[in-house]
């Protein structure tokens, strides 16, 4: 079964229309990067599949069922984490947010999900920041607890919207390097800007502009460089495609 | 000055002064962490009109500002969730018709001369017995439902959009929070009064803020803070003879200004 699949999808929030004909079969265990211009619906296209947009025409399945249904099988990762950083909450507070609503205790949380937070950011390497503030932690480090707040629920599908554009290029290359190791059990999708370094690590490409072309670059990696940052249309000549 | 505390008025005053405190520490948490300071002015002003509606159709002033109050957090609720970006506008709009309405109503009773000022700037020589139980009542509310939905009203302060993937029912925990403000401000009125009442819901915050690492212990630091300050305005209040609100306000604004002062110097010799 495929992870994800999205069939024919036209969306607009007013009159004009963000996305048009999107078909998007995305199996298990691939690492798909959206890529695209600003305004060019990659974020939309992104809240759809989670659910936080919704269309008329249920044509988008998460493992065959529709997104709300699915809500465990998804995890998130959204794009600004350096909102409300004054906020008095701890790590493991944030981490636990990830738990789905239901089998809750009448009071505070339950030991096993308390647990499965401190497993979470295990995961992410973060276990020792537990008690501090989230304020406190540096960009790469905040956003790698919103990773294990997504990681929490057991999502067999991540989704990341621009998860290193507010951190710096060690952290970067931190946060894609834990996504390799995930990905060796779960699906992910990352929206970025920055793609040289997306291409390190995607197994395909899809760019976004209203309509879509997809890239299958898991065998082709011909254009990768270590140094240089491609630009986007650098990128799409070398993918052969200039019908975008 | 310790005779004071045999009079009926002074220990009625110092009850609701820690009831006050302690609701507005919890709720002026959550008001400065969800950005809803303006938010909460708003619903202020407006429960004038309630005490206005009350005073003419001879009903208890608590009950009539309670429901302007309420109706007020509703209707910003519901403006707020719809119609994100005109949100100040229709706030001072509300701000403002809501005192219109009450100093009409004030005008039109006859022969009541009703001191407009002990209910924009604080009286505590007008708590009565029954106030208190009202106070009591609130006080308790909000430590049930805090207590209970704590991980729900953390995850929608923090994270709203997260927690409405998480099948968090972000419009309840909104409505409720400002809905439990309403309230909140109807019995700080007593104490501070409506006007002087936004500061009572953050200066404490603010600086329980700087101390906390979590939303627990910032409402737990913010009543403490806060009784602190409220108990030490209405002494200076009564043995100046000085409106209360104003001497709570200004112990605390003071006490902020020497907190931030301590807060500078400490970094600047950590540094230096």
């Amino acid at each position: 079964m495929n992870a994800l699949d999205i069939n024919n999808l036209t969306f607009s929030y007013n009159r004009e229309n963000v996305l048009e004909n999107i078909d998007l079969h995305v199996k298990e265990k691939e690492f798909l990067a959206i890529i695209g211009p600003n305004g060019g619906g990659k974020s939309t296209l992104l809240k759809l599949i989670i659910g936080l947009e919704q269309t008329k025409q249920s044509n988008i399945k998460i493992f065959g069922k529709k997104p709300a249904k699915n809500l465990t099988l998804i995890g998130y990762v959204p794009q600004n984490t350096n909102v409300n950083t004054d906020f008095p909450i701890k790590v493991i507070e944030v981490v636990m947010m990830g738990h789905v609503g239901h089998k809750r205790p009448l009071i505070g949380y339950k030991k096993e999900e308390i647990n499965c937070a401190l497993e979470s950011l295990k995961q992410v390497s973060m276990e020792k920041y537990a008690n501090k503030k989230i304020g406190t932690l540096s960009g790469g480090q905040r956003q790698r607890v919103m990773i294990a707040r997504a990681l929490c629920s057991h999502p067999k599908i991540l989704l990341l919207d621009e998860p290193t554009s507010n951190i710096d290029t060690i952290g970067q290359k931190e946060v894609y390097n834990l996504l390799k190791k995930l990905n060796q059990h779960i699906t992910i999708i990352v929206v970025s800007h920055d793609l040289s370094i997306v291409l390190e690590y995607a197994s395909s490409v899809l760019h976004v502009n209203k309509k879509m072309v997809f890239h299958d670059v898991s065998k082709t990696r011909k254009f990768h460089t270590k140094e240089e940052h491609f630009c986007e249309v650098e990128l799409l000549q070398l993918l052969g495609k200039s019908n975008v | 000055m310790f005779d004071a505390l045999n009079y009926e008025f002074i220990q009625n005053a110092l009850m609701a002064g820690i009831l006050v405190s302690i609701a507005s520490g919890i709720i002026g948490s959550l008001i400065v962490v969800n950005r809803m300071v303006f938010l909460a002015g708003g619903i202020a002003h407006t429960s004038y009109g309630g005490i206005g509606l009350a005073v003419y159709f001879g009903i208890p002033i608590f009950l009539g500002a309670s429901l302007f109050a309420v109706s007020a957090a509703l209707l910003i609720s519901f403006i707020t969730l719809k119609q994100r970006e005109r949100t100040d506008t229709f706030i001072g709009l509300i701000w403002a018709v809501g005192m219109a309405i009450g100093i009409l109503f004030v005008d039109m009773t006859p022969g009541y001369n009703v001191d407009l000022m002990s209910y924009l700037f604080g009286s505590i020589l007008a708590v009565s017995k029954e106030d208190i139980w009202f106070m009591l009542a609130l006080v308790l509310i909000i430590i049930t439902v805090i207590t209970f939905c704590y991980r729900d009203i953390l995850a929608v302060s923090y994270d709203s959009e997260y927690a409405l993937l998480r099948g968090v029912s972000v419009k309840f925990f909104y409505t409720l929070i400002l809905v439990l403000s309403a309230l909140t401000v109807v019995i700080a009125i007593k104490i501070v009064g409506l006007i002087l009442v936004i500061a009572l819901l953050t200066i404490p915050i603010y600086i329980a803020e700087r101390l906390s690492n979590s939303l627990y212990s910032m409402m737990f630091l913010s009543s403490i803070i806060s009784t602190i300050f409220t108990l030490f305005g209405l002494f200076i209040s009564y043995n100046f003879d000085i409106t209360s609100g104003a001497s709570i306000i200004l112990v605390s604004a003071i006490a902020l200004v020497l907190f931030l002062l301590f807060f500078k110097l400490k970094e600047s010799v950590k540094y230096s």
